[in-house]
């Protein structure tokens, strides 16, 4: 006993003793490393002479904080991971009992979302909930919609598609063109923005057919730019980069959300507030999300589900099995692109105002990290990646006490697409497949076993 | 058995006549005819590169031949001329499948499910073309318990019924080319066209593949065309024998006939240069003699 604890105190001062040793030399490293670049800055001064400014002090924070990192990674961290590594193989063994709220997690999500605005508005009151209810609620559940949108294309059917925020374009100046040239209302508009767009992801979906790979992620990345550069330059009808504005609001069956009489507040004895109608779009994103999740739910277990994730196994196989890869492909084309149209008009409506700077490259790329993230083809994890994504970068707004640690100039916001992709490279790292790696069969004859990430293709156009 | 099939009148499901296939400036297949008679197991073997899975590949429509006319007749009498319709209209209409050289499998999905997408068509018109099923009509239902009961016979009669519910990249080699035979015969097809079934199998294994191919000529009549280097599989299943070399073909006819042909031995083993007058006096004198008896 004495022996055993003798033992494993001199590994710890060994330990220790590492740990210093490499603390020492990693100090030293970043001192030869940083020297010139830190410790030394040529500036100009006011009569244009080169000077050279010494910052020691800088210095030394890099050098102790390499040195003391080291440290902490040796003497603690490294052997904590190797102990976790064993206890994990040691429970491998032992059959996971799932627990009552991974098994029910996707009720609970919907339960808690229903639940948010009443909640938020009972924490803050109902000028504070406009907030979270807008910035937070309704601007992750259009990326949770338009991710859910894109992951019938490039989860289930493996064709990679670089430009569908020209969908989500189309649906947004459908319902503000349509709704300011002939007043038709939003619920008239929003399944004609959705059949408009899948019109125009079938107009896509040919001249694609053939291309694999690399060459229909360039073809559909020149497709949404081109869709943007229409709506700049046919300034007759889309006013060019000035937008549409002055967009109608929707109604709640014909009550509107404004401060006259018959408005909604009017209506309910409540005192004008436009956090009502935020209240109302969340539950209208809310509803449509879970539209596009519950038809995507239906369509796997569809022959044309399983053929669109056939299609990405192996689409010579599909063809020698009698499946029709031309309409295959395009009907996955038109079912993503009228889920983004519908979302597209949504957000028309919300932000009263479109314009061809919504709709730039960079959306679709979101989108496409969303899903990327999430783990193609899982609903779960693609809501888990956008609440990630973009109430992450949402939150940056909401840091300003960094201010006082970094100084006033300091705005996080800024730095937002620096951690997105800093987010991602560590994401992708930690979890190739994204958040949820693994596939749920649409069928079984015993039972139901998710699929393992390292078996599923990632389609090849 | 044996006897009776030969002395009944042939009928020929399939017929491929002068079939021609050109790629650039190398002629895969010269003016290559024979015919493929119903309920048989056929066999087409020649040495490596000798054009046969080419052959597949135009009877299944993945290439157009550059000339000839491959005729598929069906059970109810209907024609249909393979090399003008569309590769997965063959599967669809004219009732022909096939499996691949190199296993093709849907590996992310699992052996049921690869069974399911082999019904696509048949669930596709019993869904309405997925509208009436997404509105949840019990016609859809139906069909879908249906196609899983086939799915599961197919499964038992491969023996893959205990890993139906696993993804099929995880099966073993064997057990996914008796995936890909059951995944092929859920189509409903008249003529299964099997691309090296026993490539890669060990003896046991491949008599477990003999095996299921007996059991689905006398369970549906199928058909079976295959392409086969084991000649042990070929010898002791096939009723019929077509042996191709650079493109064309060189013998046809019951194993026993072809076996002993010496063109075959020839093209098989090579011949030594002082033998090779004698096969030439021996391939002179039986085609000598099977010109007499044709005409």
């Amino acid at each position: 006993m004495a022996n055993i604890a003798s033992t494993s105190a001199s590994a710890g001062s060994d330990l220790t003793a590492r740990a210093l040793r490499e603390a020492v030399f990693a100090g030293l490293i970043s001192l030869g490393l940083f020297v010139l670049f830190v410790g030394l800055k040529t500036d100009q001064n006011i009569r244009n002479e080169l000077v050279l400014n010494q910052r020691w002090g800088l210095l030394a924070i890099f050098v102790i904080v390499a040195a003391v990192g080291r440290f902490l990674m040796v003497a603690y961290i490294q052997p904590a991971m190797a102990r976790r590594k064993a206890a994990k193989a040691e429970a491998e063994d032992v059959v996971k009992e799932e627990t009552f709220f991974k098994r029910n997690f996707s009720k609970i999500a919907i339960a808690a979302l229903i639940l948010y605005p009443p909640v938020i508005v009972a924490l803050v009151g109902v000028q504070g909930s406009l907030k979270w209810v807008d910035n937070f609620g309704v601007q992750i559940l259009i990326y949770v919609m338009l991710a859910w949108g894109l992951n019938i294309v490039v989860g289930l059917a493996g064709l990679l598609d670089l430009g569908y925020v020209a969908f989500y374009a189309v649906g947004a100046y459908s319902y503000a063109l349509l709704s300011t040239y002939f007043g038709l209302s939003f619920w008239i508009l929003l399944p004609v923005a959705g059949i408009l767009a899948a019109f125009w992801g079938m107009i896509l979906g040919f001249p694609v057919l053939r291309l694999r790979g690399d060459y229909l992620a360039i073809v559909t990345l020149a497709f949404g730019e081109i869709i943007r550069l229409v709506l700049i330059n046919w300034t007759e009808v889309t006013k060019g980069t000035f937008g549409v504005s002055g967009i109608a609001k929707a109604t709640l069956f014909g009550i509107k959300f404004d401060a006259s009489k018959d408005g909604f507040a009017a209506l309910m004895g409540l005192p004008m507030s436009s956090a009502y109608y935020k209240i109302f779009l969340f539950y209208l994103i809310l509803a449509l999300a879970l539209l596009t999740a519950y038809v995507t739910i239906r369509l796997r277990r569809m022959p044309i589900g399983r053929a669109w994730e056939a299609l990405r196994e192996d689409e010579i196989a599909c063809r020698s099995l009698g499946i029709n890869t031309v309409t295959t492909k395009l009907t996955a084309f038109a079912t993503g692109a009228m889920f983004g149209g519908i979302a597209g008009s949504f957000f028309a409506v919300r932000q009263g105002f479109v314009s061809p700077e919504s709709f730039v490259f960079l959306e679709s790329a979101v989108i496409l990290a969303i899903v990327v993230l999430g783990g193609m083809g899982s609903l779960t994890g693609i809501a888990i990646a956008a609440v990630a994504m973009i109430g992450g970068t949402e939150i940056l707004r909401e840091l300003s006490f960094l201010k006082a640690v970094f100084g006033p100039d300091f705005t996080p916001e800024l730095y937002r697409m620096l951690i997105f992709g800093l987010a991602m490279v560590v994401v992708m790292v930690w979890k190739p497949r994204g958040f949820v790696g693994s596939r749920e069969p649409t069928a079984f004859l015993r039972e139901r076993k998710a699929i393992s990430g390292s078996f599923t293709k990632e389609g090849h156009g | 058995m044996a006897l009776e099939t030969t002395t009944m009148k042939k009928d020929p499901i399939l017929s491929v006549e002068h079939l021609s296939m050109r790629f650039g400036g190398l002629m895969a297949i010269n003016d290559f005819s024979f015919e493929a008679y119903r309920g048989d197991i056929t066999a087409l073997i020649g040495p490596n590169g000798a054009g046969k899975t080419t052959v597949f590949n135009c009877i299944t429509g993945f290439y157009k031949p550059t000339m000839g006319m491959i005729t598929m007749k069906q059970k109810s009498g209907k024609e249909y001329l393979l090399e003008r319709l569309p590769d997965f209209e063959i599967t669809k209409h004219a009732k022909v499948a096939r499996t691949f050289q190199n296993i093709r499998m849907f590996s992310g999905l699992t052996v049921l499910e690869n069974l399911l997408v082999a019904q696509h068509n048949k669930l596709m018109q019993a869904s309405g073309y997925t509208v009436l099923g997404l509105l949840g009509f019990p016609a859809y239902k139906q069909a879908s318990k249906e196609s899983i009961e086939l799915a599961r016979h197919w499964l038992e009669k491969a023996s893959l019924v205990d890993r139906a519910d696993d993804p099929a990249g995880d099966l073993p080699y064997g057990a996914q080319r008796r995936l890909e035979i059951a995944r092929a015969m859920c189509t409903g097809p008249e003529l299964l066209c099997l691309d090296e079934p026993a490539a890669g199998l060990n003896p046991r294994e491949s008599l477990a593949l003999n095996e299921l191919l007996r059991g689905i000529r006398a369970e549906t009549g199928t058909s079976i065309l295959l392409i086969e280097h084991d000649m042990s599989v070929v010898m002791e299943i096939s009723d019929h024998v077509v042996v191709l070399e650079y493109g064309q073909k060189i013998s046809d006819g019951n194993p026993d006939f072809v076996k002993n042909d010496p063109r075959v031995i020839a093209a098989y083993l090579g011949v030594e240069d002082e033998e090779v007058e004698e096969v030439i006096e021996q391939i002179e004198e039986i085609e000598g003699g099977q010109g007499g008896s044709k005409k």
